[in-house]
């Protein structure tokens, strides 16, 4: 026997299914309030001195986070090679704008504070405005494309053809989940400003995590009345699969039918957790920021974050990336994911390294952890950004 | 020219991975000698050197950003622009990409941020230990990249799987331990290395001409020309490993470095000066160095080097190998199922040329029926332009076996106690290394082109045409991606060097120079309170 044999091909399938889960979940979690405190920057600080503590509060940290990004696309290159070849190179504009957003934002962080010149600093903070909102919104905007299916075609040698455009991305439903994107990671990005910042910007933190939450139960409830209602169509498989089959996006039959993707909430009522971890994660924080609570509250934004991404990924299962010209050449869990070899090979990378990062990045936490102020930016001006 | 798809994405992916290659060799060197100049700060506990380090770590950040900022395109764009490769090697080639990120990216980009704004919050063993941990997470790195890039040169430990339609790994311990892969990554981390001391040593005798920062400008010298000195044996040394693996898996690319137009007997001479003439196929003219070629690319007298020539002969054989794999791939596919063993065992038999059948198709739509011209046309694009592979091969050598004298030279004046002299008498040695300062990065993107086009027209050398690998785009979308990357990049390497050289200038805090005016919204600190407290 084979040492990968020790688990099934199906079983690693599903796990790698989790991972990528977890992965876009400590994504939106970590990168995210960098996102949200990004976005809100420009509005939620007005003098030289504000905007560095907001900055602050973030800037030691925000790379390591983005790193859950980088490693979001390494990772699904190596588990799912034709998710990665379809949905980058379908959504080729839409990534080319976010790429160039994102780029701006290491820069801004880096080069903002390294002149005086007012105009120079106002310009690097609408970089960071622009690597921090529109990647948030662009990616709602995807996720919402991905739910109702991209327009792509397989041919028997599994070259794709795309048939959308750019601005064929944007319907009146993935705008609203890209909305809804911005809206959660704003509401995040305030509570994380709660928690390191003090007075002032705490309290506008307040005031915009009361809105960007109203506004998130507000658009996930339409969300999913749209989804529930049949109004968004969902897939469904209508052969049989192999869950050991070798991957072959073209093997099977699939249909597009209102209210499939609330099929697995009838036959698993335990996923109804994730829609309403969502919605008690922002009912919490909503609440919360009224109170003098601080730490609390950003357990709650961190609950809604993981029960809306999860939602998607539950309601959709087993697809993850459904066509809607030729159904059948959706990409399942089932048929488009790596080898058996290979999916067990990363398992162990992930098995051995996830664990001493989490590690090493709480540290990295707890030692750079206190609020900071305009004291702390002024004791620091060398060295703070 | 008539613009497609395939040229404008090949020219986007270099553009955007050789800006890429600006940065990583400054940020792989400079980590390590950040590193062991902190290194030396805690052992000693002399204040200098940690003065030294921030200095160094000031011009390490604006270069370290623009590395991780331009790296973010390089994850993304394989599925972007080159989907058909993605699909087709993304079971061998997305693993030590994912690797990467889990190994080295989070390493060093959780640490960065404590090198910068730990120093009040650590100790000082701590502090070093995050740089230390910031410098292995970029060497690190470039290992992950190098494994993925060697295995494009040499693709072993994988196969083609008529089922899934890609290549799929049967051996991880290959792919991991691929010789390429290992000499690329010594050669390319060795360049960084390099380069960082170069970019020391430059920056240091600048200084020295100004006659300021002198305690630090020496003590960087120091350090910098002993490690570069090294770093520079080790790159050309490793970089003749890498000609010896080429010669192994990639013959055709080290023919066309060599401009050699037809077999020559044992040993090969070395072409020191040519003039590839690629109507013709033959040079113009050459003057020759004999012996050298066959000694360097064989290790030994007695073994032949196939010249341009007979290599295309060679790839005739395998594309008529390959049209039958490929044939027999058509069958297997229009019914999987029924697919005969006879008709699988054709198909396994000529697998390793089925990538020579994808170089017909731009010719012809049956590589089965392809004519004796289609063959030849094939054939010959299996050949890169010779002139370009020449003579970047070229000046990235005379560069390398310039480093090692120059940092001989600095390295024998600093270990001697001279630099006085270099001071007093010898500046032109000192402007010398100022103006050097540009040569390693010239070295690093001549190497990086040798290597990348040298191997065209292969994406996988022998197993997948670049021409088979794109994606379904237009040329209105390449083109704006590409116009947008040279624009976006091309401004932040303007303010990148603008603010370099600006910090350079300003140079370290040693009592000479304060630090860098605030900003007027804040109330401005006296020059002695804007350096924080030790």
């Amino acid at each position: 026997m084979v040492l990968y044999e020790l688990i099934d091909y199906s079983t690693l399938k599903v796990i790698w299914w989790l991972l990528l889960g977890i992965l876009l979940i400590g994504f939106a979690v970590t990168d995210g309030f960098d996102m949200g405190v990004g976005t809100l920057l420009p509005f939620i600080a007005e003098t030289d001195i504000e905007r560095r503590v907001v900055i602050n509060t973030i800037g030691a940290t925000w790379e390591g986070n983005q790193v859950w990004f980088i490693l979001g696309g390494g990772a699904i290159f190596a588990a799912w090679p034709p998710l990665y070849a379809i949905s980058f190179s379908g959504f080729y504009l839409a990534m080319f704008v976010v790429l160039a957003a994102m780029i701006l934002r290491p820069v801004a962080f880096k080069y903002r504070s390294k002149r005086p010149d007012p105009n120079w600093r106002s310009a690097w903070d609408w970089a960071l405005f622009t690597g921090s909102f529109v990647p948030a919104l662009v990616f709602g905007v995807a996720v919402g494309n991905v739910l109702l299916g991209v327009p792509f075609r397989l041919d028997n040698e599994l070259r794709m053809t795309y048939d959308g455009s750019f601005f064929g991305l944007f319907s009146p439903f993935t705008l609203l989940c890209g909305l809804l994107s911005v809206t959660m990671l704003v509401m995040h990005g305030a509570v994380w400003l709660v928690m390191r910042a003090t007075g002032e910007i705490a309290a506008r933190a307040r005031k915009a995590g009361t809105f960007a939450a109203l506004g998130g139960i507000l658009l996930f409830g339409i969300g999913g009345y749209l989804v529930a209602t049949g109004y968004v169509e969902g897939f469904r498989i209508t052969s049989e699969v192999d869950p050991n089959m070798q991957a072959n996006p073209l093997a099977k039959q699939a249909v597009v039918e209102g209210g499939a993707w609330m099929q697995n909430y009838a036959v698993y009522p335990v996923l109804w957790l994730a829609p309403i971890m969502g919605f008690l994660g922002m009912l919490g924080t909503l609440v919360l920021l009224q109170t003098r609570f601080e730490m609390p509250i950003f357990a709650f934004s961190k609950m809604a974050v993981f029960g809306i991404i999860a939602t998607v990924g539950v309601s959709m299962f087993p697809f993850i990336l459904p066509s809607s010209v030729q159904p059948e050449a959706s990409l399942t869990v089932w048929d488009a994911s790596s080898t058996h070899r290979t999916l067990f090979n990363m398992l162990v990378a992930v098995v051995i390294f996830l664990p001493i990062i989490l590690v090493y990045t709480a540290w990295v936490y707890k030692v750079l952890w206190g609020k900071i102020d305009e004291e702390t930016i002024e004791r620091d001006n060398h060295t703070a950004y | 020219m008539e613009l497609n798809v395939v040229d404008l994405s090949r020219l986007q992916f270099a553009m955007t991975a050789m800006y890429h290659f600006l940065f990583v060799p400054l940020t792989i060197g400079l980590s390590i000698l950040l590193a062991t100049m902190e290194t030396v700060y805690v052992m000693t506990g002399r204040e200098i050197w940690k003065r030294m380090v921030k200095f160094w770590g000031t011009l390490f950040g604006i270069n370290f950003v623009l590395g991780v900022a331009t790296g973010l395109t390089m994850e993304f764009q394989f599925g972007m622009n080159w989907a058909y490769f993605s699909q087709y090697v993304g079971d061998v080639f997305g693993a030590p990409l994912a690797i990467e990120g889990l190994m080295a990216f989070f390493l060093e980009a959780t640490f960065v941020g404590l090198f910068f704004f730990g120093w009040d919050r650590l100790s000082k063993r701590q502090h070093l230990a995050a740089t230390w941990a910031v410098a292995f997470g970029t060497n690190f790195s470039a290992l992950w990249i190098l494994i993925a890039n060697g295995w494009m040169q040499h693709p072993v430990g994988a196969e083609f799987n008529p089922d899934t339609m890609r290549m799929e790994v049967t051996s991880f311990y290959e792919v991991l331990f691929n010789p390429v892969a290992q000499a690329k990554f010594v050669h390319t981390v060795s360049a960084g290395y390099v380069t960082a001391a170069m970019f020391m040593i430059g920056i240091s005798a600048w200084y020295m001409l100004q006659g300021r920062h002198l305690q630090i400008a020496k003590r960087s010298m120091a350090i910098a020309s002993a490690f570069g000195f090294a770093s520079a044996l080790s790159v050309v040394v490793l970089g003749d490993e890498s000609g010896y693996e080429a010669n192994l898996n990639q013959k055709m690319k080290l023919a066309t470095i060599e401009a050699m137009w037809h077999t020559e007997p044992a040993p090969a001479a070395f072409n020191v000066v040519a003039w590839p003439d690629m109507e013709m196929r033959e040079n113009f003219f050459a003057i020759e160095v004999p012996y050298v070629m066959g000694l360097i690319a064989t290790r030994s007298l007695d073994t032949e080097i196939p010249g341009i020539n007979e290599l295309v002969e060679r790839s005739k054989d395998r594309i008529r190998q390959g049209a039958v794999a490929w044939d027999a791939l058509q069958k297997i596919r229009a019914n999987p199922a029924e697919a005969s063993k006879e008709l699988r065992e054709t198909f396994r038999q000529n697998a390793q040329s089925l990538g020579y059948a994808y170089l017909l198709l731009p010719y012809t739509d049956n590589p089965m029926a392809a004519t004796t011209e289609q063959v030849d046309a094939a054939a010959w694009s299996t050949v890169p332009n010779v002139w370009p592979m020449f003579y970047a091969f070229r000046i990235m050598v005379a560069c390398g076996f310039f480093f090692i004298l120059l940092t001989a030279v600095f390295f024998y004046y600093s270990s001697a106690g001279r630099l006085e002299t270099l001071m007093e008498k010898r500046r032109w040695i000192l402007h010398v290394a100022v103006w050097s300062i540009p040569l390693p990065w010239i070295a690093c993107e001549m190497g990086w082109f040798v290597a990348e086009y040298g191997r065209q027209p292969w994406i996988i050398e022998s197993m997948l045409p670049t021409s088979a690998a794109v994606s379904s785009l237009s040329v209105p979308e390449v083109l704006l991606t590409l116009a947008g990357f040279v624009a976006l990049y091309s401004t932040l390497l303007v303010i990148e060097i603008a603010l370099m050289i600006k910090y350079i200038k300003i140079g370290p805090e040693d009592g000479e120079r304060i630090a860098p005016t605030p900003p007027p919204s804040i109330s401005a600190p006296s020059s002695a309170s804007a350096v924080p407290a030790e």
